[in-house]
């Protein structure tokens, strides 16, 4: 079944007559990705060709919608212009919009995610690399033969952690991987995600990817001890990295902790979850939690 | 970015907040000259972009001009908590009857901003948040709303800050807002024995991501202190100077941390933080490799690349003709894993650099990158 995205969704490209867009539009089709339009008001009416597709261009959302009854959108659109087609796309009744465009502004996000909730819309990003149900569909920039389908659930801010616990894991497999991305403000979280995991029938374990800097991690661990009964494997970079910029008095204030790697493995472990020190050691406690547990 | 002290007081005097007279230097003698344009007993202030200033003896209070010259003499060129003081802020004086603090921060958690006050300001504020948070009150703004002068009152009253306040409040909202700020911190606002309300000591922080619409904060806001973190901006680079013997390049902010990590579990310290993104061009491991190399603490580099998007041989492609471009001095160690990673290997393999060398896993590369640095 996966989370958030399976084999019946239909995917809008919004910016997919840009550079990024076409490329990735193109690699989303080759993985058998159902992607059934594009948006751009400027090329409305037009088909843009993908090897063996032709895919319609839409003057908006909204009409891409009417027509093809998509339900999910991922925004290519450059930073100046995502605030726009994000909001455009939550007015359009989408249920999903992945935000691959990286350098939006924190004020436009915070806008753009707080408009969604009362849209109903669920944005993932912004800045992430997007999310895969392997085998079934691929919203977003992660490359498609990295990991066959399994059982594993991954949830990671990083896009090139991401990568590599997939790789490290590519025998096993995924049910779905989720890049939830590491600007200060997002639409999906850990938590998000992890809730949704522990209730997809097709996914018997949890992988989760954290870094320094915010609480996210540790709101998670709180999470998993309260509410989730399948296991969790960990991984935390950014132990040596330098100290992020000093946010004056008020970023401790708010969260009540330090943010640090050391902080967040220390919560996760508290809440029973195992945090491997490297991604290949994270990748053999998976191993062996599926091993022992099976 | 997080901007001086004399940038923040610049823009809150720009939004119409009370600050106090102040003007910038970099020479003693011209701390002599603004402190009697200022009318003589000055507080001469540091210029860092860190905290623990006054601790530090980065803060002074100067009886007269003669006195600004000696005071400034001394904290110029001081070193506090790492940072090189190039400037002080020669301020006039203000007769402070109260001190309070008031803050907007991102709450990253509920995506949006918060506002956080209080009636006790000054140095201990985060003391007074850790053992009294009660006396700090924290109120979330709706972004679609901001911060009106009725928001602005229901804050005031939450932290028992006097209804003078108020106007503050929402000026300071207009700050974060139009300035694309992250965070904008008064600490102290004070009330003076004559009764006005002053931003005595302010920090703003600006959204990097906002560049390409708030672009007045250019190159005096950037200045690095490390000449290498300079010349890696200067190359377009997201480079971090770090304190130790193994250089890092790698793709992907995430996949650096994580080999920062695991260098330093294998016992040795990395130089640096280099993500050098998806693309991996020649031009950019090229650039990357020179800074890495001019670092005379560097003994040898771990090039860490995961082919996600690019492909390895792409990658190895680069490295190859950034070794034509680059002499390269100190040993090598690559590991390529993804996709097409057999075949930038054999690429690396074909190039037969004698300081080059290539492991097949993150763990063993790294392990051999430490050794290389520490025997």
């Amino acid at each position: 079944m996966a989370i958030h995205l399976t084999k019946e969704s239909k995917i809008l490209v919004q910016g997919m007559t840009g550079g990024e867009g076409m490329k990735h539009t193109r690699r989303m089709l080759a993985s058998g990705t159902n992607v059934v339009g594009g948006v751009n008001p400027r090329k409305a009416g037009r088909a843009v060709d993908f090897d063996d597709r032709s895919v319609p261009v839409f003057g908006s959302v909204h009409e891409g919608i009417d027509a093809t009854g998509a339900d999910v959108t991922v925004v290519f659109v450059p930073p100046a212009f995502a605030k726009a087609a994000v909001l455009e796309a939550s007015d359009a009744g989408i249920g999903l919009a992945v935000v691959i465009t990286e350098g939006i502004p924190v004020h436009d996000a915070v806008a753009f995610t707080a408009h969604a909730r009362t849209r109903g819309t669920r944005i993932i990003g912004p800045n992430c690399p997007g999310l895969i149900s392997p085998g079934q569909s691929n919203a977003g920039i992660i490359p498609a033969d990295i990991a066959k389908p399994g059982r594993i659930g991954l949830v990671s801010k990083s896009g090139t952690l991401t990568y590599q616990l997939m790789y490290e894991l590519r025998d096993i497999g995924f049910s779905t991987c989720v890049g939830i991305g590491g600007d200060p403000v997002v639409g999906t979280t850990h938590i998000d995600c992890l809730a949704a995991f522990q209730d997809d029938p097709d996914t018997d374990l949890i992988v989760l990817i954290g870094e320094i800097g915010g609480d996210a991690e540790e709101r998670a661990a709180a999470y998993i001890r309260d509410h989730v009964t399948k296991p969790v494997v960990g991984y935390i970079a950014g132990f040596t990295a330098p100290e992020g910029r000093t946010m004056g008095h008020a970023g401790a204030i708010v969260s009540g902790s330090s943010g640090t790697a050391r902080a967040k493995k220390e919560a996760l472990e508290a809440a029973g979850v195992k945090v491997g020190s490297t991604p290949t050691e994270t990748a053999q406690q998976v191993l062996a939690v599926l091993a022992g547990g099976a | 970015m997080d901007l001086y002290e004399h940038q923040a007081r610049e823009l809150f005097e720009e939004h119409g907040i009370v600050v106090p007279r102040a003007e910038v230097t970099d020479s003693p003698r011209g701390a002599r000259e603004i402190a009697r344009r200022l009318g003589g007993t000055v507080i001469v202030k540091a210029q860092v972009k860190t905290g623990g200033r006054g601790k530090a003896g980065g803060v002074r209070l100067a009886a007269d001009p003669a006195a600004a010259e000696l005071t400034a003499r001394r904290i110029l060129g001081m070193d506090i908590k790492g940072h090189k003081v190039g400037k002080v802020m020669l301020a006039q004086p203000v007769d402070i009857d109260r001190e309070f603090y008031v803050s907007y921060v991102l709450d990253r958690a509920a995506g949006r901003f918060l506002a956080i006050a209080s009636a006790e300001g000054g140095m201990e504020i985060e003391e007074v948040a850790a053992t009294r948070p009660e006396a700090v009150a924290r109120v979330p703004v709706d972004p679609a709303e901001g911060v009106t002068s009725a928001k602005a009152a229901e804050i005031a009253e939450a932290a028992g800050l006097p209804p003078q306040t108020v106007d503050v409040l929402v000026r300071l909202w207009q700050v974060l807002v139009r300035e694309d700020a992250l965070l904008v911190e008064v600490n102290p606002l004070v009330r003076t024995a004559q009764g006005r309300i002053v931003a005595l000591d302010g920090k703003v922080t600006l959204d990097d991501n906002a560049g390409f619409r708030q672009s007045r904060w250019g190159a005096e806001a950037a200045e690095q202190d490390d000449p290498l973190e300079a010349r890696a901006a200067a190359l377009g680079l997201n480079y971090v100077k770090l304190d130790g013997e193994v250089g890092i390049i790698g793709n992907g902010a995430g996949l650096v941390m994580s080999t920062l990590d695991v260098v330093a579990g294998c016992g040795a310290r990395p130089a640096n933080f280099l993500d050098i993104g998806g693309g991996a061009s020649a031009q950019i491991m090229a650039d990357g490799l020179s800074v890495i190399l001019s670092d005379p603490a560097v003994k040898s580099v771990f090039v860490n690349v995961f082919g996600g998007i690019t492909a390895c041989d792409a990658v190895a492609d680069g490295i190859v003709r950034a070794l034509e471009e680059v002499r390269l001095t100190k040993p090598l160690v690559v590991r390529l894993d993804g996709n097409n990673a057999a075949r930038g290997r054999a690429v690396l393999d074909a190039r037969a650099h004698p300081l080059v060398e290539q492991a097949t896993t993150m763990d063993g590369a790294a392990r051999r990158a430490a050794q290389l640095a520490t025997t």
